[in-house]
Order: C-alpha cells, then sequence, then structure tokens
C-alpha cells in the first residue's frame, strides 16, 4: 500500500525566491486536468466547460471564484468523489477513476466523525492507508500527526468538545496522516472567525513548507490564497464557467501573514484579484475566458494590461 | 456558577415527594371505595337467619363478608396476594396454578426469542433497503401493507399453519417486532451523513468495514430508537397473545384469574406487566444512550 513517496521533511531544501515551487524540472505535470466540463442533468448549459490547468509537484494552488461556478466540482473531480461529464484528470501520469489514498481531501465542514474520539478519528484514516500496521505504529502516525497540529492535548476528546477550529485542525492531521501525494482542501476555514482562520493558516503554512505538500485549495479569501499560494487559478462565472487566468504569487516564499501587507507586490496582486472577482469574472462567463488560461504576473514587467487600468472608475465604486 | 441547592429543594426531590404523595392519595380512595359497608349492612329477618342456619351457612359472616368478597379487592387483600405470589414465585403444581415469576419467565422467554428473530432479519433487510433505492422502492408497497396489520390477526393464520400455540405465540411477536426495526433501520442507513461515506471513500475502505465502522455506528441512535419502540410493542402483544393461546405466560395467567374471579391477582398481574415493560424500557433508553452521539 505504501507509496513510492519522497522523504517529507527537507525543510532545509526548501526552493527560495519569487517562483517557489514553480519550474523544477520534470515536475511540472504532476497534475494535469484536461478540458473538463460538467453539466448536470436537466440544465440547458454546463457549469463550466473547457477547464485546463496543470499542477507541479510541492506547489500549493488556490482556486477562486464565485459561488456556483463549480470549484467544488472541480475538487470533487479531482478528488474522484465525482466523475466530470467531459475531459479528464491525470495524477503522477494515471488517470484519475475513483478517490484514492493517494489523495487527501479537507471536507468543508470537517466530516469528522462525531462517535470517535479525535484519536480514534485518525487512526481510521492511518488504518485504511496501512492496514497491517501494529497497533503500536499506528498510533505513533495518530499522535505525530495531532502533535503538527497542535492538538496533542485534545487527543481523547470527542470532536463535539472541540470547537470549531480545533475540529477543522484534526480534519488536516487526518488528511495529512495519511501521507496523501496531494492534499484537496475546499474552503477549510469558511466557517471559522478571523482570529482562528489566521492561526490555522500560519499552522497549514508551515506544515505544507516542511512536508513539501502539494496542495489545491478553494478558497473565498484573497488575503489567504496571497498568504497560502504559489499559483491563483481565477474562475470566471457559471455557465460555462473556465479557469480564466492563473496568478503567479510574486511575492517571496518566506512570506509571513503579518508582514504580507508590507510586501511591495502585495497591493497589485491583490487589487489584480479583487477587480477580477468584482468586475472580470462576470464579464468572462458563458465560456468568454480563454480555455488555455494566461499566466499572469501582476505588477511586473511584461503582464499585460488589466481591467482596473483601463476603467479604474468603475471598480473603484465598487 | 451558582451554589448547589440543598438536596430537599432540588427538582429530583421534590418531584419524587411529589409522586410519593400521589401514590398515598391514590391508595386512600381505594381503600376508602373499597371499605365494607357497615351502614348497609343487611338486617336479615328471623325467617332469613333461620333458612341460613338450615343451608348451614354462618349469618355472622354472611352479613359482614359477603359484600367486600364479591367487590372490589380491599388493600388487605391486595397485600395478602402481593405476600403470597412474592414469596413463591416460581412454583409449578401444574398447568393452572403456576408462580407469577415463572408465568413472567415464560413471556419475557416468548418475546426475547420473537423479537430476537425480528431483530435478526429486520436490521439487515433494513440496512440493505437504506443503501439500495432500488430496494427500498421494490419493498415499500409490502411494508405499507404489512406494518398497520395488528398483530394479533396473524394468529389464526399462524395457528393454522404452525399447528403450536407457542411458537404462534412468538410468530406474533416476531411479526409486530419487526416493522418499527427495519424502517428505522432504512431510514437510520439512508440518512448517514454523505460527507462521512465520502471520507470512506477517499479512504478507500471496503465494504464490509464501511458497513460497521461508519454506517452502523452514525445509525446506531435511529437503529435502537427503532429496537425501543419494537420492544413496547412486543409487551403489549406478548399479554394479548397468551390470552388467545393459554398454556403459560402472564397473559394466561391474568386470563385464568379473571375465570377465577381472584381479582386480586388479575390487578398485582396487571402491575407487574407495567413494572416489567417500564425496566425493559429503560434497559433500551440505556443502549440508547450508549450509542449516541453529539454532533
Amino acid at each position: 500500500m505504501r507509496t513510492d513517496e519522497a522523504p517529507k521533511t527537507l525543510p532545509a531544501s526548501a526552493p527560495q525566491g519569487g517562483a517557489f515551487g514553480l519550474g523544477r524540472p520534470g515536475a511540472e505535470h504532476f497534475l494535469k486536468v484536461e478540458a473538463l466540463g460538467k453539466q448536470y442533468p436537466g440544465s440547458t448549459e454546463p457549469v463550466f466547460e473547457g477547464v485546463n490547468f496543470q499542477m507541479a509537484r510541492g506547489e500549493f494552488v488556490c482556486i477562486i471564484g464565485h459561488s456556483g461556478c463549480g470549484k467544488t466540482t472541480i475538487l470533487n473531480a479531482l478528488a474522484g468523489l465525482e466523475t466530470a461529464s467531459t475531459g479528464h484528470v491525470f495524477m503522477d501520469g494515471r488517470e484519475v477513476a475513483g478517490p484514492g489514498l493517494e489523495r487527501g481531501v479537507v471536507f468543508q465542514g470537517h466530516a469528522l466523525m462525531p462517535w470517535l474520539t479525535v484519536r480514534k478519528n485518525i487512526a481510521f484514516a492511518v488504518r485504511s492507508k496501512w492496514p497491517d500496521w501494529t497497533r503500536e505504529q499506528v498510533q505513533a502516525q495518530v499522535e505525530k500527526y495531532v502533535a503538527l497540529v497542535g492538538l496533542s492535548g485534545a487527543i481523547d476528546k470527542k470532536p463535539s468538545a472541540l470547537s470549531g477550529g480545533m475540529k477543522q485542525r484534526v480534519g488536516i492531521a487526518r488528511a495529512f496522516a495519511i501521507e496523501p501525494k496531494m492534499l484537496l482542501l475546499d474552503e477549510p476555514f469558511g466557517a471559522l472567525d478571523a482570529l482562528t482562520r489566521g492561526t490555522i493558516q500560519d499552522e497549514l503554512l508551515r506544515i505544507c513548507r516542511a512536508t513539501q505538500q502539494t496542495v489545491f485549495m478553494i478558497t473565498h479569501d484573497v488575503d489567504e490564497a496571497l498568504l497560502l499560494a504559489d499559483k491563483i487559478l481565477l474562475m470566471s462565472n457559471g455557465p460555462k464557467a473556465r479557469i480564466a487566468e492563473i496568478v503567479v504569487n510574486t511575492m517571496p516564499a518566506a512570506r509571513t501573514r503579518q508582514g504580507l501587507h508590507h510586501e511591495p507586490q502585495f497591493y497589485r496582486l491583490r487589487n489584480h484579484l479583487v477587480d477580477f472577482l468584482v468586475q472580470r469574472a462576470a464579464q468572462l462567463s458563458h465560456g468568454r475566458a480563454d480555455a488555455v488560461p494566461l499566466l499572469v504576473r501582476p505588477g511586473l514587467a511584461g503582464e499585460p494590461p488589466t481591467l482596473s487600468d483601463e476603467a479604474p472608475a468603475t471598480v473603484r465604486a465598487a | 456558577m451558582k451554589p448547589a441547592l440543598p438536596w430537599w429543594r432540588t427538582l429530583r426531590f421534590k418531584s419524587a415527594l411529589l409522586s410519593l404523595l400521589l401514590l398515598c392519595l391514590m391508595l386512600g380512595v381505594w381503600h376508602l371505595a373499597t371499605r365494607p359497608a357497615t351502614a348497609a349492612v343487611v338486617t336479615l329477618t328471623p325467617e332469613q337467619l333461620e333458612y341460613a342456619k338450615l343451608m348451614g351457612k354462618d349469618p355472622a359472616s354472611l352479613a359482614g363478608a359477603a359484600p367486600a368478597k364479591a367487590g372490589f379487592p380491599t388493600l388487605t387483600q391486595m397485600g395478602s396476594a402481593v405476600v403470597h405470589h412474592f414469596s413463591a414465585p416460581f412454583y409449578d403444581n401444574g398447568p393452572n396454578d403456576k408462580g407469577l415469576g415463572l408465568q413472567l419467565a415464560y413471556s419475557l422467554g416468548r418475546v426475547g426469542l420473537g423479537y430476537l428473530l425480528a431483530a435478526l432479519v429486520a436490521i439487515p433487510l433494513g440496512f440493505v433497503i437504506g443503501m439500495s433505492p432500488l430496494v427500498y422502492r421494490a419493498l415499500d408497497p409490502f411494508i405499507q401493507v404489512l406494518k398497520p396489520i395488528s398483530p394479533l390477526a396473524w394468529m389464526p393464520l399462524a395457528l393454522y399453519t404452525i399447528k403450536d400455540s407457542t411458537i404462534s405465540g412468538i410468530f406474533v411477536i416476531f411479526i409486530c417486532s419487526v416493522w418499527p426495526m427495519l424502517i428505522n433501520t432504512a431510514f437510520g442507513v439512508g440518512a448517514v451523513r454523505k460527507e462521512w461515506l465520502n471520507v470512506a471513500r477517499t479512504l478507500e475502505v471496503p465494504p464490509l468495514r464501511r458497513a460497521f465502522e461508519v454506517i452502523l455506528p452514525a445509525a446506531a441512535p435511529t437503529i435502537l430508537t427503532g429496537m425501543r419502540i419494537s420492544m413496547g410493542i412486543a409487551w403489549l402483544v406478548i399479554v394479548a397473545a397468551e390470552m388467545l393461546v393459554g398454556g403459560t405466560g402472564i397473559g394466561y395467567f391474568v386470563w385464568n384469574e379473571w375465570n377465577n374471579l381472584s381479582l386480586p391477582n388479575v390487578i398485582l398481574a396487571i402491575l407487574v406487566i407495567g413494572i416489567v415493560g417500564m425496566l425493559l424500557d429503560l434497559l433500551f433508553a440505556q443502549a440508547q444512550k450508549a450509542v449516541t452521539y453529539a454532533d
């Protein structure tokens, strides 16, 4: 069962610089999504179609778009929980045909089993991945990942005794504990208050940097995407939604939540994302976005003109 | 935090006190209502006295004890019946004279067996129905028709085909316990939250493990509710079934004592049926508490 995955702890060799996780040779097409589309029965137009993008190993990618554009459906297709109407998903050279242990999922509403303690919830996942492990091996793995999210003190509590933030941490620990090749997060912090959200964002960032985890995450929070992601996929509105643009996060890889807004690139990137969401996302619906998304580096040389430069008045008004 | 109330001001104590008062009130009313009607003592004419003596009856007892004997039992009579039955609950003096405990054991045995068989059928079948919309739709009309049938209506058919009154009784218990368990299991299994199933799917959990480690614990509170309802119905039905088939059991005891015109025994049996039913329900309430999870 155990995959031939590279060791997870190599913080020393973590690449530095603006293009964190980008362009490493041989890793470009770890995940490849080709012409993905979904049409629900009874509707005349597909929710999204012609969705194309790639992810490299170790990359953290966030997807942003308005509700109803099909972000969760794309994530479920990557997880294998839902089948798309058209198109294919390839991971590590193989087509994704169903759910599997090489992809860990953190669900929107934590999805912990309320009749099990934190320890047993995570042990359930660990035993699924390594069915022939001894009890000691399972416990060691469980305790390691509970400690990683800082919940060692609550390991024998039931989820009902935990706060929302703690529950979501357990969900993250459960997904990490099976050491998946790729982690899929469906808006994991959506239901949390801002303070808790910040703490867990820091934790997730730390763990992902330490483990070189490949992550695909849905979010509605522009700042969250800028802190965590190496690349941000911008999705136009449905129907016939598409990935309209791929924004490269040009801030240094060692960025922190506290220092984020002092980065010279921060507001350029942020304005670009917000402009897209408030104006261009709707204009690009009905398949008006390019099928092959543009890779943009806002605020840097060679950047295509954005809409905010052309029509600043309307954007400011919004 | 509020300081703890002294024990005599707690709700628990106050309600217990009120219950006790109500009990005393009821017993008091009973006692007053069944008091020997001394005022209504019939004064017999000399001719009647003469006649009584000729018939070999004691005129004194005729006047005093007769109304009490024919009427509703007094508390004293009840007390002596309780003492009589509880001092030797398991005696067996032939078919029509068995101890209350023994009769109760027969009834509990029948209920237990019929109920167990029902659980063995209803819970696995409920699982299948809950997991498969096809099976659910296919079996639904049958369940809807069979469910409202009074279990006793099956009795003649059971007696004719099985030809054994004891097994027929067990069958009736089976048929009445099966529906609530079946429907609740199917509902509980069908309503298991999609996200838990998705967790199991992403972890590639094999079907049997998924059934026992995800679906069963998730549906357990609903299944237990069905089992509790079933047990309540089974205990209601066994008394009626045993009155019909006769032989042994607490229901037969009630019927037999009615034929003996021994009302203290009938009342005692009624109370025992109530208490045993309550204990059975309490047992299931405890089990229900054990599998219920806070979300």
